[in-house]
């Protein structure tokens, strides 16, 4: 699957997300490639999810991209939970 | 295994006063300027961001990393610890009051990459942060760092 991360420049809490969901992805055996961009270049880009802390997944309006947003960037259960719940709805598809 | 150093005794404050996010950030920027990370216009830069993209450099509760982006403002990737005696509220909602600031600064993209791992690491194991929360302790406060460097391989 391939996710998008986003934060304000692409570089802080956006590539915390990303690496994370790496490595929840090597955990769960789902592969998982993405990149993480900042909020002006991310939009017009295909992916399957974006992740986005709640501040900023609050800006991201009118995605045909399902968005997942978190509270707390550093709360890896949050953030698996939030995967896998999106993984499992969607993987029948 | 060498042991490198992440986070520089200059780069520790354990008991700023800040009344307002900016002076908050503006400590944070002064103790990169001392341990040598970063020019003070990173810091401005680092308000200037904060000012445009807002307060979701909070991202935990009671911690927020001001940054901004990594280019000639910044000597050496780096980052600092900023623990404020009485909170303030940055304007998110879920995650204020801000406690604990530790501003980042990045040069490349590899090396701060390192310093981000090293930082989840570290930050997303609670006892940790009840510890940076609370320990008076520099000393302590830095080896917490190494040890995640040590963890993490």
């Amino acid at each position: 699957m391939y996710v998008i991360t986003v934060c304000g420049m692409g570089f802080g809490t956006s590539l915390m997300l990303l690496m994370e969901l790496q490595s929840i992805g090597k955990k769960h055996n789902i592969k998982v490639s993405g990149e993480a961009l900042d909020m002006s270049s991310f939009k017009g880009k295909k992916a399957d999810l974006i992740v986005a802390s709640s501040e900023i997944a609050k800006t991201i309006d009118g995605s045909e991209i399902p968005v997942l947003s978190i509270k707390n960037i550093l709360d890896k259960q949050e953030i698996e939970d939030k995967f896998l719940q999106f993984f499992n709805q969607n993987k029948k598809e | 295994m060498k042991n490198k150093t992440f986070l520089l005794p200059d780069a520790v404050s354990l008991s700023a006063e800040a009344k307002t996010p900016e002076d908050a950030i503006r400590l944070a920027g002064d103790l990169l300027v001392n341990a040598h990370i970063s020019l003070p216009t990173y810091t401005d830069a680092m308000i200037e961001a904060f000012h445009t993209l807002g307060c979701y450099i909070v991202l935990a509760p009671h911690i927020a990393m001001p940054h901004a982006r990594p280019d000639n403002q910044v000597l050496k990737a780096g980052f600092g610890l900023l623990r404020l005696n009485e909170p303030i509220k940055f304007g998110h909602p879920e995650n204020d009051p801000v406690k604990l600031l530790i501003p980042l600064a990045g040069v490349d993209n590899h090396g701060h990459i390192e310093l981000l791992q090293i930082l989840a690491c570290v930050l997303s194991e609670p006892m940790n942060i009840d510890i940076l929360l609370s320990s008076q302790d520099v000393n302590e406060i830095i080896n917490l760092f190494d040890a995640g460097k040590i963890n993490e391989e």
